[in-house]
């Protein structure tokens, strides 16, 4: 096998329960190094729950997690702490650190690492906040002070400060309007490109799944239902896929109401 | 019969229930403390810590350390003056303040004051994903968020009650001068004369263990509040109200220890 053909991250077998809810039912799922993978599916569908298991916050019951041929779920805390310091995490909300004024938010794994001296972290966050759209200025404002799209970037520019081989995406454009969320996107897919980073976004956004992802999966009730590429995502010929991305009430999909 | 089962059965859910809860928090303080002595050590949220837990509580905590000394003088005076023993009244309020009053209204003040935004601040993280952030960002938020505090709070409870020690016995002492007519010389007399070091050492004993228990109060209730904004108020709610009992639940066992015999 070449080394392209060698998945940068994956997942054999992957499970999780909650009390009764099985929220991961076996997930098999392969991203390929420097590419962008999409999953898509609807609320509850068990994808925030994937991406914490990968960066280690939720523990799973069964399978197994590799990153760079490694399984991460075998590994002792210390290392697993050094896989994660690989990973960059850009949250739904932003989960800016409201204590903290921007410039070190961006810094925070920079100077948690020890890498740099404050100085340097503050004309690192500056350069890194510089590649998303933002001026110096924003640095010492407050994260309550800025606008939603703002935080976004100022919690991508977080999410790349260290430059990490893997980047992760939770529900990036949600809340933001449309021009925005194209804005975010487009940043999203220049980081990637410029740090030659793996990719693994989640989102509900259709545009947002074609213009992120090279390829894409959508889950249902905790499995992998589909894959392709993200560009035949509204033409899938899978009928879950099909409903999903056209948001028809009728199809295979049935959302349980109570009357 | 069926009835009686069910109440066995509650019964017994509650104990689990409660012993559960009793692990979960020994395990908590165990790592909250464990991390105070391993590093990286975070400085500057330590001096955060203590600037709030410390210094800001310093106007609440004086205030009630002055009136309280001079309700302490005027009620024993009043009480005192019965056996003729008016003398007493400095000795008492010195004894009162350091022993008993200073530690443990000071712990409440500081448990409804700091337990409280250290619930809502932490609880607030926790569910808007910056705790889920800190570990992403290579950051144990243990060590970053709860030993710090920990610590912070252990040493500022002790130098707080050492000033509303003070500021009690001032408070009795211009009660005692102004409306009871004692010579300030001999009243000042009298307080020296009768306190004694473990007196107050005691107090500042009491003291460190309030502070522990505030902060691990505050840190243990907001790190696993969960819910939202209606999950955060319970949590601020329950630092509180666990703090505040804890304190007195303690100050009886530590009261036992220094002072039975």
């Amino acid at each position: 096998m070449s080394e392209a053909a060698v998945p940068k991250i994956r997942i054999r077998g992957l499970s999780k329960r909650f009390g009764d809810k099985l929220v991961l039912d076996g997930i098999d799922l392969d991203v390929m190094p420097r590419t962008s993978m999409v999953v898509i599916g609807g609320s509850g569908s068990g994808k925030s729950v994937l991406l914490k298991c990968i960066l280690g916050l939720i523990e799973p019951d069964t399978g197994s997690i590799e990153i760079d041929g490694t399984n991460v779920l075998a590994l002792d805390r210390a290392a697993r702490e050094a896989v994660r310091a690989q990973i960059g995490m850009l949250f739904q909300n932003g989960a800016l650190f409201d204590s903290l004024p921007v410039w070190e938010n961006v810094a925070f794994g920079l100077l948690a690492r020890r890498m740099v001296s404050r100085g340097e972290a503050k004309a690192r966050a500056v350069a890194v906040m510089a590649q998303v759209g933002l001026a110096a200025s924003v640095g010492d404002l407050w994260p309550a002070e800025l606008s939603g799209g703002m935080q976004k970037r100022v919690g991508l520019a977080r999410a790349i400060a260290a430059e990490p081989a893997v980047l992760f995406f939770d529900e990036p454009t949600t809340g933001l309007d449309p021009i925005m969320g194209a804005v975010i996107d487009g940043l999203i897919v220049d980081c990637v490109k410029n740090l030659g980073s793996t990719a693994i976004a989640i989102t509900h956004d259709m545009a947002s799944a074609r213009r992120i992802g090279d390829r894409a999966a959508m889950l249902f009730h905790g499995r992998i239902v589909w894959q392709g590429a993200a560009l035949e995502l509204m033409e899938s010929g899978n009928a879950m896929v099909d409903q999903f991305t056209h948001g028809r009430r009728e199809g295979p999909i049935q959302m349980e109401l109570r009357k | 019969m069926i009835a009686l089962l069910d109440v066995v059965a509650r019964i017994g859910r509650g104990l689990l229930g409660a012993c559960e809860a009793s692990g979960k928090l020994a395990m908590f303080a165990l790592a909250g403390v464990g991390h105070v002595f391993r590093p990286p050590f975070y400085g500057r949220m330590f001096l955060r810590a203590l600037l709030e837990i410390g210094f800001l509580s310093l106007p609440v905590v004086a205030l009630t350390a002055v009136f309280t000394g001079m309700v302490l003088a005027l009620q024993s005076s009043t009480g005192l003056s019965r056996f003729s023993a008016d003398s007493a009244v400095a000795s008492l309020v010195v004894l009162s303040v350091t022993r008993e009053l200073g530690p443990v209204l000071a712990g409440l003040m500081v448990a409804g004051r700091v337990g409280a935004a250290m619930a809502a601040e932490i609880g607030t993280m926790r569910v808007t994903d910056q705790i889920d952030a800190l570990t992403t960002l290579s950051t144990n938020p243990m060590k970053y968020l709860v030993a710090p505090r920990l610590l912070a709070g252990v040493i500022a409870l002790p130098l707080l009650v050492l000033v509303a020690d003070i500021l009690g016995v001032l408070g009795g002492f211009i009660i005692g001068v102004v409306k009871l007519g004692f010579n300030p010389g001999i009243y000042l007399n009298n307080t020296v004369d009768f306190v004694r070091n473990d007196d107050v050492v005691s107090g500042l004993v009491k003291a460190a263990v309030f502070g522990f228990l505030i902060s691990l109060m505050g840190c243990f209730h907001g790190y696993n509040s969960k819910g939202g904004a209606q999950g955060v108020g319970a949590a601020t709610t329950s630092a509180v109200v666990a703090a505040s009992v804890l304190i007195l639940a303690f100050d009886y066992v530590l009261t036992e220890l220094f002072f039975a015999r």
